[in-house]
């Protein structure tokens, strides 16, 4: 095969970089151990890839972790058509060059019924687009195990996730019935229809993310540098108006300014922030000034309290 | 009573953080200890001190807190109990991970129930702390759900306790309150073998002794503040065994290419070691380390391996690769302790799945005794119920390989699978090969030789015994675990 690399072959990889420091090194190694585990215990596994920052650490980790083989399952990325056009761009140069199998699902059902952020409403929208969709996917392809880049520094109900977190055949998640995880060892027996959802970045935090960029040099979509673009505000919210589907609405006029993302997702639910950060020097130093968290312009988090939960429940990643 | 300072506390600044990269890996502590002891409101207070909480939470926080407290503080509770069910009952059903970070470290922190029925999420979190904090309601004092939490995290390995006496100024600051619980504790922790515990008063909703001190309530209390105690604690140490990688899996991505991943699980490894693989016995010596990043010169324990042998051996998933002249015990009986975790208990003969390291394998489980946490006494017992700590025989249908857990916490370390439900049932750490004489397998006949350690390590690395080095276990033991070996045996 093509893609194993010998020893003459795997030194220039290693360059003149410096080694990692210790807390992202054990890091590192705690998330090869949960993939290599994952692949090894179970048929079927898949791995969530929504082309955010937490996925291209997650993928550059499972890269790692089957070194010198490829990558040993599927990369699924859950369309919901609104997604930046530069994240898509960038996904596709990813698996190109990476020589991944990229599977694509968009829910039929929302194409059909034209279901938009703007029609819907940023909940309905995300239960059809995104957990519904989801749910699709996975029953096709019959995953046994779906790999996810959730960290548990995200959101209260994160903080109680399991590493192996078990769904339902229904993917339901019960989190008053979470089975016992002790030390690095898992427990990945499940019936036919059952799942598991294994996140190998629980540990990490968002400077974790964002060092470890920096360390490995982990490319990433342009959208988390600053730079001068157009945008609108609404809902308090600053919205990147580069999509001509996005209709300004009375009152609300087209500007230009120097932002940048902290997270993506869908562009009409995702705001940026007013940032010089053109480096990951810059975003590091930013993020360690940050005074509001990393998810305060992600829309469908303040729909209510408890409503990651409450989607997580119904099979939301 | 003053609350004034801690007031101003409150609103005083953190130093400026160090923008220096961390240099160690983060302190993982767990807070343990009765239900309304406090520990979710004492999180919250580390979190908020430590400004870890930010504007947009805070102010999701203040909303969802309803009537605050004289304070004018939110209920810093809901921070932890994300979860819908837990802010309805008031209670933690669930371990939350939460980090912080001080500037002389960084912190995991794994906040866990205090309920009995919830005692396998507490033993989830204490599986990975390097320190646990107990927490006592400064009026109730020791209770026995506090003594199940620090016998838990004991057993597992844990020897750094803070104890934090909470609700203090509910006391009125009560020095002597404060002494007696102190002894009380101690007095208990030296049935477990417990060494280091630093005891603070705490008030956890007032902040104090927390991440400020609390010298204006409590003049005559001088040590140190929770956070000063976390910042000075030590990581778990190194392993101290030889060589382990259970192997995880087999990396064959083409003809020319045949490795063995895992992660190491204790000792080191270099280019040109000899190994054993087992349960095989076969002997290789290692020719490369390979990473992604470079063929690397030596691995140490923690970290992801690809191990490449100069031989063709028989190697699959579940095997462990083990250095040469430092091997793990193997056989077909173990002694073990456990911590039941689930409402049916450990049934006595039923055949459990078990699962160390990456090999999994079917067990009987026969209970022996269950730790009585009154009386702090092993009373004998044929079946262990939810929540109970007892001690076991395993007898394994096919060789199982093992350290102590004393000696290594991931080779020495187990978890029991329900084969019926497929839960975790049980999490349980080796001490020994079986000690029943009477139990032992026929197949596991062997005889003993009485000879000093060192000279026994070095008739074994002669030539003569190279190839005999599977059949013999050469082990440490200190006159005490000798001495406890013995009483055993007479009862």
């Amino acid at each position: 095969m093509s893609d194993i690399r010998n020893e003459a072959e795997a030194k220039p990889n290693a360059t003149s970089k410096p080694p990692l420091d210790p807390h992202l090194k054990a890091l590192e190694n705690e998330a090869i151990h949960i993939f290599r585990e994952v692949a090894a215990e179970f048929e079927r596994p898949v791995m969530l890839y929504s082309i955010g920052k937490d996925s291209s650490v997650l993928l550059h980790l499972a890269r790692k972790a089957f070194y010198p083989g490829r990558v040993p399952f599927p990369l699924l990325h859950v369309n919901t058509g609104w997604k930046f056009a530069e994240m898509i761009e960038f996904r596709d140069n990813i698996v190109k060059e990476y020589d991944l199998d990229l599977i694509e699902h968009v829910n039929p059902r929302g194409a059909a019924e034209n279901v938009t952020p703007f029609s819907h409403g940023s909940a309905l929208y995300t239960d059809i687009m995104k957990t519904e969709s989801l749910r699709q996917a996975l029953d096709a392809g019959k995953y046994d195990a779906a790999f996810g880049g959730a960290r548990r520094d995200e959101e209260a109900s994160r903080a109680k996730e399991r590493i192996y977190s078990f769904r339902t055949p229904d993917h339901r998640w019960d989190p008053r019935n979470q089975r016992p995880e002790l030390w690095n060892v898992y427990n990945g027996m499940i019936r036919q229809g059952e799942s598991v959802r294994a996140f190998p970045l629980s540990n990490w935090t968002e400077v974790d993310i964002w060092r470890y960029i920096q360390a490995e040099d982990i490319p990433i979509v342009p959208l988390y540098f600053a730079k001068k673009r157009p945008y609108v505000e609404r809902d308090g919210m600053m919205i990147m108006a580069e999509d001509p589907r996005l209709e300004l609405l009375p009152g609300e006029v087209k500007q230009e300014g120097v932002i940048r993302f902290r997270t993506l997702g869908c562009f009409p639910l995702t705001g940026a922030i007013r940032s010089n950060a053109e480096t990951l020097d810059d975003i590091i130093a930013e993020l360690e000034t940050a005074t509001v968290s990393e998810r305060q312009g992600r829309a469908i988090d303040r729909d209510q309290s408890g409503s990651m939960e409450k989607k997580k429940r119904e099979g939301y990643f | 009573m003053t609350v004034s300072a801690t007031a101003t506390a409150e609103v005083l600044p953190l130093e400026e953080p160090a923008r220096a990269i961390r240099d160690s890996r983060p302190l993982r502590l767990i807070t343990c200890g009765s239900v309304d002891d406090g520990k979710s409101t004492l999180i919250g207070r580390l979190l908020w001190d430590t400004k870890a909480v930010k504007e947009d939470q805070a102010a999701t926080l203040h909303r969802d807190s309803g009537k605050q407290n004289d304070l004018g503080l939110p209920d810093f509770a809901l921070l932890l109990d994300g979860l819908q069910a837990e802010r309805e009952q008031g209670i933690t059903i669930d371990v939350a991970y939460r980090y912080f970070s001080t500037d002389r470290r960084s912190f995991i922190v794994a906040d866990t129930p205090g309920h009995e029925q919830y005692t396998r999420n507490m033993a989830t979190g204490a599986s990975t702390a390097d320190l646990a904090v107990l927490l006592v309601d400064a009026r109730a004092g020791i209770l026995e759900q506090t003594r199940r939490h620090a016998t838990i995290a004991s057993l597992m390995g844990i020897r750094q306790f803070v104890l934090a006496v909470n609700k203090i100024d509910l006391t009125n600051y009560d020095r002597a309150r404060f002494i007696e619980i102190v002894h009380d504790f101690k007095e208990f922790a030296l049935t477990l073998g417990v060494k280091q515990i630093t005891a603070i008063p705490i008030s956890a909703l007032k902040g104090e002794n927390v991440v400020y001190d609390g010298r204006a309530s409590m003049p005559w209390y001088d040590g140190p503040t929770l956070v000063e105690t976390l910042e000075k604690a030590t990581t778990r140490s190194n392993q101290t065994v030889g060589f382990r990688l259970p192997v995880q899996r087999v990396s064959r991505p083409g003809e020319s290419f045949r490795g063995y991943q895992g992660t190491v699980a204790g000792g080191s490894v270099k280019p040109g070691d000899s190994v054993v693989v087992l349960p095989s016995g076969m002997v290789a010596n290692v020719t490369k380390i390979v990473t992604f990043d470079l063929v690397r010169n030596a691995a140490v324990a923690g970290d992801a391996i690809t191990l490449v042998l100069d031989r063709q051996v028989d190697v699959s998933r579940g095997d462990m690769i083990v250095a040469i002249d430092s091997q793990p015990m193997t056989g077909r009986g173990f002694d073990a302790q456990l911590v039941a975790l689930q409402p049916d208990g450990i049934e006595p003969g039923k055949r459990y799945w078990l699962k160390s390291g990456s090999r999994r394998q079917r067990v009987t489980v026969e209970p022996v005794s269950q730790l009585d946490l009154k009386s702090s006494k092993w009373n004998a017992a044929d079946k262990l119920g939810m929540n109970a700590i007892g001690k076991v025989h395993l007898t394994f249908d096919e060789q199982a390989i093992f350290d102590t857990y004393e000696q290594n916490r991931t080779t020495g370390a187990f978890i029991l699978i329900d084969p019926d439900t497929n839960n975790t049932v049980a999490g349980g750490m080796i001490t020994g090969r079986r000690s029943e004489l009477g139990g032992i397998h026929k197949d596991d006949q062997r005889v003993l030789l009485s000879l000093p350690a060192d000279l026994a390590e070095k008739i074994m690395a002669t030539e003569l015994f190279a190839d005999r080095r599977h059949d013999v276990d050469v082990r440490h033991t200190s006159a005490g675990r000798a001495a406890e070996v013995l009483a055993d045996l007479d009862e």
